[in-house]
């Protein structure tokens, strides 16, 4: 293979080659440095006279009498199935001692779109036995559902609890999980890795990890690694396979990095104009397919810069994704676990996966219902601050209370706690059963009568 | 004369658009690109430098690699097929795509908009020796339960008729030739960057009835009219959509779904099969043609994605046909449309937007209308486009430059999803300009009242906001006791009359009959309350009427009349008891 001597700039992760053969554009490239150290980049821009290469780790000691090899081919992925319980670098490399991944295949880490008529329709109900989720921000399989955080919260013990919890009542199909963290700290990291042990999760997950001293542009390939050995096993494996990316906040400022480095038009707040479809290249990578057996659900993790929900980073990832759970500092401090406020959270697919014969007919009713009643006595809340409670109407402080309650019984459980989805609804009903009948206004009678507390009790 | 160089060869690829020497193109030209042949579209002219976007991924492709000029400008297929159809940005039929690479979309596959395989029974309306005019329609197929009328081109002479053929055809075969030698098969070929032409346009006077309350009840559009509806991401703008898809009475639905989800369009796709058209009972699919261009398909497919869709429904019309045409999202068009323009270099106007980006959305509205078509049938577009503002701040340029040409404002509020009021639409800032132009239609298919009724209920809602104010100031047992009872009138407005859940079975479409039913008697019971108040009753009595607290039922009932005449009588039995007690 031809190696080219002719590195005319560095800038940033960028490496500007000169008078090579034709380089075809997005190839996989080594880069030898004078001590034998191979480093990897990819072609970002070909044309007859330059090539521009983005280097996929630190740019420390390339210099002009490195050498360019282009290898005349998209980085793959070599995949296996003895990836299952083992811990790879951002990279893809093998970090837990063990021996080299003995590839399987090899795939392209781009992954082609699913086409749209190909895909299925998303269905099966997984229960995370986190209320907030359950009942009202129903997660299904093939659904990409991020957490949207902000710094200090505890979003990597919901992620966990999911991870644990997730089940399809019923179902006995293999499940496997793939972890790939960007930029979190070792102790972040120690303390995924303690609890992946601890509960056995470890054998039926691949890791992939990319800490936060490690190189910032390697982020760029992790959750794309991630992805690629995901479909792998989803689609051609069988397995039902959730996805965990965290810190996707750590993903998109590596992407801003690179378009500062080539020297873009930045978009809104610094970040490329293409962040969205950037994004929207890693989400989609969610779904079920016609006629297949596994499937890929997503939860992308990011933390919001400044707790802002219109930060461009949740923005684009919310107009993704299938919705969003978003965790709350207000709810944090009032030491609520897990603090998820489901009033900004949502879940698109929902009413694909609840209902009669899904989960129970009376489901998206009382969802509805509770939220109405939580949005109510939440703004209530506000004006009590202003005028005191002794200005409100009697209906005005029922739904005052409604809020407590909701807080602190469906939203509050236990780190360990496992709620059935009758268990979930049922906590809702005690709490709407504290309201006058006639409040229920979203509810059929005939569900009222079926599960109102009052006409339970025979 | 210069040879034409119908071939030229690659020197730079960067991402979607690429540039090759040494060959002779016009703007818009197709051409071929690299050893694979992938589809582009010339889009920059600068001295020997032809800049092509390419419609398909470009990774591997080198410097060197051949580039060949068709000559010909990006097209569309029309004829029998396209409905039902789902189709890319490129209309590449993704129901081949899938026989043909499997559930992947790779690159290089190419697959025509219209099966060729597929024969159709064509019955002619025109016969020898009669004179035939641009866009005239000559025969029929019966394509799904529409009725497909083909027509000679509209941009042809046309002539007298030599030969009409009846019987089973391809599209490609020719059933009719003229008298100048010319002749045409039932499909034609448009290209999608240029409006067809129509004799005359019109100025809309029918509504497009959308069964959804908020929509038909406050802030209607006309058949032929612009709306948009911008929102924050959760909002409900691809549910609207959806659900003007699904129930709006126009007769031919194209939707396109530009740069959005997968799962969305394949909910669509299960979905529309199984649900029937209320007017003709028929399933919806069958007048339905899908553009699914998602958000993680190439952009230069997603940025023609939106002319695929215009195109196709201005042939509908040209049929004769009311054609309404959804666009989720035309801000994922706009930052194509920004994306490319980047990589030109060009020089970026407003947030990185083209300084044209302005010029393209009036020139992609401007495609809607209710039209004289050259057949002679009238036949109109409807365009809704989503938009989806950063942030969900209403003052970037999508939003504001799209706000400048549509007639019809649609305004989604994150608050209101919030609290899970749907539609989310405020009802404030929502603006349809089409009022007075349909009332007459209203007052005729309707009822005399409505007209009025709406006005009374838009000023209830408006008085409530100024009320609400107050009461953050003060609490609502502070206020006179007849604007408590219009803070009660307006919550029964936005909880019965304007919430609407797309999820429910019965509630999901709602005609006008069931909507001024509804809208009438929530007046009726402001009527009685306000009696009430002033012959002396409380306001807590009043607001406390056991009967109305069944009225948001009748929405999920559909044979509500029954109960709706219950409801009323009890209202009235409750009023008289509380007005003798004053
Ligand atoms: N009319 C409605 N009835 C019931 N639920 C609704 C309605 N409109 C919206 N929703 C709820 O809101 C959710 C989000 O709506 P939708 O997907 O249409 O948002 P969007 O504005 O298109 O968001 P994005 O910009 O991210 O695509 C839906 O999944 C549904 O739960
Ligand atoms: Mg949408």
């Amino acid at each position: 293979m031809k190696e080219y001597k002719t590195v005319t700039k560095i800038a940033g992760p960028l490496v500007f080659v000169e008078k090579t053969e034709p380089v075809g554009y997005q190839e996989l490239v080594n880069i030898v440095l004078s001590d034998g150290t191979v480093k990897r980049g990819q072609v970002l821009d070909t044309s007859d006279d330059l090539v521009v290469v983005q280097v996929f780790e630190t740019t420390a000691g390339i210099g002009r009498d490195s050498g360019i090899r282009f290898l005349g081919e998209a980085i793959k992925m070599p995949v296996g199935k003895e990836m299952l319980g083992r811990i790879l670098s951002g990279g893809g490399k093998p970090i837990d001692g063990g021996p080299e991944i003995v590839p399987e295949k090899r795939l392209d880490i781009t992954g082609a779109a699913i086409n749209p008529y190909a895909r299925g329709n998303p269905k099966d109900f997984i229960q995370t036995g986190i209320s907030t989720i359950d009942g009202t921000n129903t997660l299904v399989r093939g659904q990409k559902l991020p957490i949207f955080s902000g710094s200090g919260l505890p979003h990597n013990d919901i992620a966990l609890q999911i991870a644990r919890q997730a089940k399809v009542p019923g179902s006995t199909e293999s499940f496997a999980v793939v972890f790939a963290a960007m930029g979190i700290t070792k102790e972040e990291a120690n303390h995924f890795m303690e609890d992946f042990e601890r509960t056995g999760a470890l054998e039926r997950a691949v890791v992939f990890l990319n800490l936060a001293d490690d190189p910032a542009v390697e982020r760029i390939i992790t959750p794309r690694l991630a992805l690629t050995t995901a479909e792998y096993l989803a689609y051609e494996l069988g397995y039902h396979v959730l996805v965990i990316l965290t810190d996707m906040t750590n993903y998109c400022e590596a992407l801003r990095q690179i378009g500062a480095a080539r020297e873009e038009v930045p978009g809104r707040r610094g970040y490329p104009g293409y962040m969205y479809t950037d994004l929207a290249c890693i989400y989609e990578r969610a779904g079920i397919i016609k006629g297949v057996k596994g499937s890929v659900t997503q939860i992308p993790i990011l933390t919001m810069p400044g707790d802002d929900i219109t930060h461009p980073i949740p923005d684009l990832t919310g107009y993704i994704t299938e919705g969003q759970i978003v965790v709350s500092r207000e709810l944090h401090r009032k030491g609520i676990y897990p603090p998820i406020n489901v009033l900004p959270s949502l879940s698109r697919l929902m009413n694909l996966g609840i209902g009669e014969g899904l989960t129970r007919d009376d489901h998206k009713k009382v969802s509805d219902q509770l939220y109405a009643g939580y949005a109510e006595g939440n703004d209530l809340r506000g004006l009590v601050a202003i005028v005191g409670k002794d200005a409100l109407s009697e209906r005005d402080r029922l739904f005052l209370e409604v809020a407590d309650y909701f807080e602190n019984q469906f939203v509050r459980q236990g780190i360990n706690e496992d709620r059935s989805i009758a268990e979930t609804l049922d906590v809702g009903w005690s709490l709407l059963a504290t309201l006058p009948e006639e409040q229920l206004v979203r509810i059929d009678r005939d569900l009222i009568r079926k599960y109102h507390p009052k006409y339970r009790k025979e | 004369m210069e040879v034409k160089k119908k071939s030229g060869i690659l020197k730079r690829i960067a991402g979607p658009v690429v540039t090759a020497v040494n060959l002779d193109a016009h703007m818009y030209d197709v051409v071929k690109v690299g050893d694979e042949e992938l589809m582009g579209e010339v889009i920059k002219i600068d001295g020997d430098n032809v800049i092509i976007q390419v419609y398909e991924d470009t990774s591997g492709i080198k410097p060197g690699e051949p580039v060949t000029n068709t000559g010909l400008s990006l097209a569309v297929e029309l004829g029998p097929g396209l409905l039902t159809s789902i189709y890319d940005g490129i209309q590449r039929p993704l129901e081949v795509l899938v026989e043909k690479m499997g559930n992947f979309i790779e690159r290089g596959v190419t697959a025509p908009g219209l099966d060729r395989s597929k024969k159709w029974d064509f019955k002619p309306v025109v016969k020898a020796g009669d004179h035939v005019e641009p866009g005239q329609i000559i025969g029929e197929v019966q394509e799904t339960n529409k009725m497909h009328r083909v027509m000679i081109p509209p941009n042809v002479k046309g002539g007298i008729v030599k030969e009409i053929k009846s019987g089973s055809f391809a599209v490609d075969e020719t059933v009719i030739v003229l008298d100048d030698g010319s002749s045409y098969p039932m499909m034609q070929k448009w290209p999608v960057r240029v409006p067809r032409p129509v004799k005359e346009k019109k100025n809309p006077k029918i509504p497009l009835n959308t069964g959804q309350r908020i929509l038909d009840g406050l802030f209607p559009i006309a058949k032929g009219g612009t709306a948009a509806i911008p929102g924050p991401f959760g909002s409900g703008k691809t549910v609207t959509q959806q659900q003007l898809a699904k129930w709006s009475d126009a007769e031919i639905v194209v939707y396109i779904g530009c740069g959005e989800r997968g799962n969305e369009m394949t909910e669509v796709l299960t979905e529309f099969p199984h649900l029937d058209d209320p007017k003709t009972g028929k399933p919806l699919m069958e007048r339905t043609v899908l553009i699914a261009n998602t958000s993680n398909m190439p952009v230069a497919a997603r940025e023609a994605s939106v002319y695929t869709g215009i195109t196709i429904a201005e042939y509908f019309r040209d049929m004769g046909y009311d054609v309404s045409l959804m666009a989720d999202s035309t801000s994922r068009w706009a930052e194509a449309m920004r994306e490319i323009s980047s990589r030109l270099e060009e020089m970026p106007g407003e947030e990185g937007y083209p300084a044209y980006l302005a010029a393209r959305l009036s020139e992609f509205y401007e495609r809607a209308g209710l039209v004289d078509a050259l057949s002679g049938s009238q036949g109109s577009v409807s365009v809704i486009g989503a938009v989806s503002p950063p942030g969900g701040d209403f003052s970037e340029p999508v939003t504001q430059n799209t706000l400048r040409i549509v007639k019809v404002f649609w305004a989604l509020d994150a608050k209101l999803s919030q609290r899970r009021h749907f539609p989310a639409i405020n009802w404030l800032n929502s603006y349809s300009l089409y009022l007075d132009q349909l009332q007459d239609y209203y007052n005729e298919h309707v009822s005399p009242e409505w007209n009025k009724l709406r006005s009374w209920a838009m000023e209830v809602l408006q008085k409530e906001s100024e009320l609400q104010e107050i009461v953050q100031l003060v609490g609502s047992d502070a206020l006179p006791e007849s604007e408590q009872i219009t803070i009660e009138v307006a919550r029964m407005l936005r909880e019965i009359f304007l919430q609407q859940n797309a999820y429910d079975d019965v509630d999901t479409y709602c005609d006008m009959t069931k909507q001024f039913d509804i809208m009438k008697a929530i007046k009726v019971y402001a009527d009685s309350a306000y009696a009430a108040q002033a012959a002396g009753v409380a306001p807590a009595q009043i607001i406390s009427v056991k009967a109305k607290s069944d009225l948001p039922q009748i929405k999920f009932v559909r044979d509500y009349k029954p109960m709706l005449d219950q409801i009323l009588k009890g209202m009235e039995s409750e009023f008289t008891t509380l007005r003798a007690g004053a």
